[in-house]
């Protein structure tokens, strides 16, 4: 394909039918179904003059929201990432007994529905629950609390680093860490230096991605936080709160900052995934 | 190591025997805690009653009305959302233009927006006070808190999966069968049909299992949309809040064990699927080498 039209032939007419249908279509999907309701909430939080908006998205509540949001998800994206990096060097590296069933069930958080991983969690680690109750007797108390939100957050973005992480793992090529062997590298040299550059790229990827998930979850979290304002409120719940008193243009103008942090990592993970490509690529 | 005296090829590329365990027993230990225990936890307590508490919970009249709407809202949601990625991915990975990239990144758009704000701006368009409001309610066509909102909200969550799964591998496979076919005498239809949905049909089927899988599962939109009126417009995960903020854990965990089941059949068709496509990617190389 490439070369072809990198042999300095003059662009040839594409040939194949359907491109006005196809893109049509799909524009006039995305713009019904998704441009215009997300138009209607940017317009809606118009109504508040200047003031208005900096009052609401600036309130103590708003920032405490944001502060939870944020600090949680990075903390859950972080521990995914470590862990992630770990459960694909295994399940790529080592030999296992029912290592297939085992990676299968890696994608757990992408299938199960968030309110039922939210109950279940909430039951492991809630004062009486399976787990919790052994840390309540110790005075340390994990659903209910920013703990807890965390570990929801754990759960929900598990799959992220651990799938853009294993590919590249399984592409790297052996030889590298052969001849760097052969110089006289010790192991922990090699990693450092050999396969844990090579793996960067992805890594960032996976742990923007699990961020960018954790900062727009409802569904988990709800059941296990415990929905406090200023102590376990996070930024969707405080829409929600807005929505239930049909303070519609707070809610909105509250949608509009996240809206614009979402759009904003996703270009950041498009760059990343493209710098991924593009080392990932170069390398063979 | 090297004193057992057998050969070990790859040995200066592992860890010793000790690390290896290390790593193992860490990874193993931190996926038994984050992903088996929920799911033990989920059917242990759905059946922390006996039966007749979990048969019950699943067949009393508001659990059964919540299943036939979740049924009914993926079977609307996942045909729209293959029609949808079909066309998409033909658009983007079959010609070149501009803004494709930009393009791309905005159908990864409802997976970074939390379902809240979807949920929030589908409201500002059909609600009550809404920019269609009045309109829809000079017409008796109610959306928000009814069938159609949640339906709608379904699909907003939803539309990615089938194309994301479609773009990579219809732009990895060019388009030199497409145009073979069309110079034979193909019609564009016939070239789709015949040519290009049986070499993308693992990555169609697996986009509709996970879009599937979403539809079912969705909760934090729908439960903007749906107004929660109980055997009208709830859904099971809405079914599953209800039952849990009323303090009924059994009967909440019975309606979720039917959903983690959902959840593994999916992961089980998945890696079927996956296995599927990697036979016959390794046939048609297969076929290739001997030209």
């Amino acid at each position: 394909m490439s070369l072809f039209s990198r042999s300095g032939h003059p662009p040839r007419k594409p040939v194949l039918p359907g491109f006005g249908l196809s893109m049509g279509f799909t524009m006039l999907y995305m713009s019904l179904l998704v441009f215009l309701p997300l138009a209607a909430l940017v317009l809606k939080s118009f109504e508040l003059d200047w003031d208005g908006f900096v009052k609401v998205v600036a309130s103590k509540r708003a920032i405490a929201s944001y502060q939870l949001t944020f600090g949680t998800s990075f903390a859950a994206a972080l521990i995914n990432m470590v862990f992630g990096l770990l459960v694909a060097w295994v399940l790529v590296r080592y030999s296992f007994p029912f290592k297939k069933i085992i990676d299968a069930l890696v994608d757990l958080p992408f299938a199960l529905p968030t309110a039922v991983a939210g109950i279940a969690l909430t039951a492991i680690y809630a004062p009486n629950g399976w787990i919790g109750q052994w840390f309540y007797s110790h005075g340390i108390k994990i659903a209910y609390t920013p703990v807890g939100i965390t570990l929801a957050l754990v759960f929900i973005g598990l799959p992220f680093v651990v799938r853009t992480v294993q590919p590249v793992l399984e592409d790297l090529e052996q030889e590298l860490e052969e001849a760097a062997a052969s110089l006289g590298a010790s192991r922990l040299q090699i990693f450092c230096r050999v396969i844990f550059p090579a793996l960067i790229p992805s890594l960032l990827t996976g742990f923007a991605l699990a961020f960018a998930r954790a900062i727009g979850e409802y569904g988990s979290v709800v059941f296990i936080s415990g929905n406090m304002p200023f102590r376990t409120e996070i930024t969707p719940l405080l829409i929600m709160s807005r929505l239930e008193e049909f303070d519609y243009a707070g809610a909105a103008a509250l949608g509009v900052v996240m809206l614009l942090i979402s759009f904003v990592l996703l270009l950041a993970i498009n760059g990343l995934q493209h710098w991924s490509q593009s080392r990932h690529g170069g390398s063979k | 190591m090297s004193a057992g005296g057998t050969f070990k090829p790859r040995q200066a590329t592992t860890e010793p025997l000790w690390l290896r365990a290390l790593l193992l027993t860490l990874a193993l230990s931190f996926l038994a805690l984050f992903l088996v225990l929920p799911l033990v936890i989920v059917f242990g307590e759905a059946f922390s009653k006996g039966w007749q508490v979990y048969l019950a919970a699943i067949t009393e009249p508001a659990a059964a009305h919540a299943i036939k709407l979740t049924l009914l809202a993926a079977a609307i949601a996942v045909p729209c959302n293959a029609i949808f990625g079909l066309a998409a991915s033909w658009a983007i990975a079959k010609f070149q233009f501009r803004g494709r990239q930009l393009l791309i990144t905005l159908i990864d758009l409802p997976i970074a927006v939390s379902p809240v704000i979807a949920g929030l701006s589908l409201m500002l368009l059909f609600g009550a006070r809404g920019w269609w409001g009045e309109w829809l309610n000079d017409h008796d066509l109610q959306v928000m808190f009814a069938v159609p909102g949640i339906v709608i909200a379904t699909i907003f969550i939803t539309f990615p999966y089938v194309a994301r799964e479609l773009i990579p591998l219809m732009q990895q496979q060019g388009r030199e069968a497409e145009e073979a076919a069309l110079t034979l005498g193909a019609s564009g239809w016939q070239t789709f049909f015949r040519v290009t949905l049986p070499s993308v049909k693992w990555a169609l089927l697996y986009g509709l299992i996970l879009c599937n899988a979403r539809a079912m599962g969705e909760f934090g939109a729908v439960s903007v949309v749906s107004g929660k009126i109980r055997e009208q417009t709830n859904t099971m995960p809405l079914h599953i809040e209800i039952l849990y903020n009323e303090y009924q854990f059994a009967a909440a965990f019975a309606v979720s064990s039917l959903l983690a089941l959902l959840a593994l059949v999916t992961l089980v068709l998945k890696s079927t699927l996956e296995w599927r496509a990697a036979r016959d990617l390794a046939e048609a190389e297969a076929c290739r080498r001997p030209e």
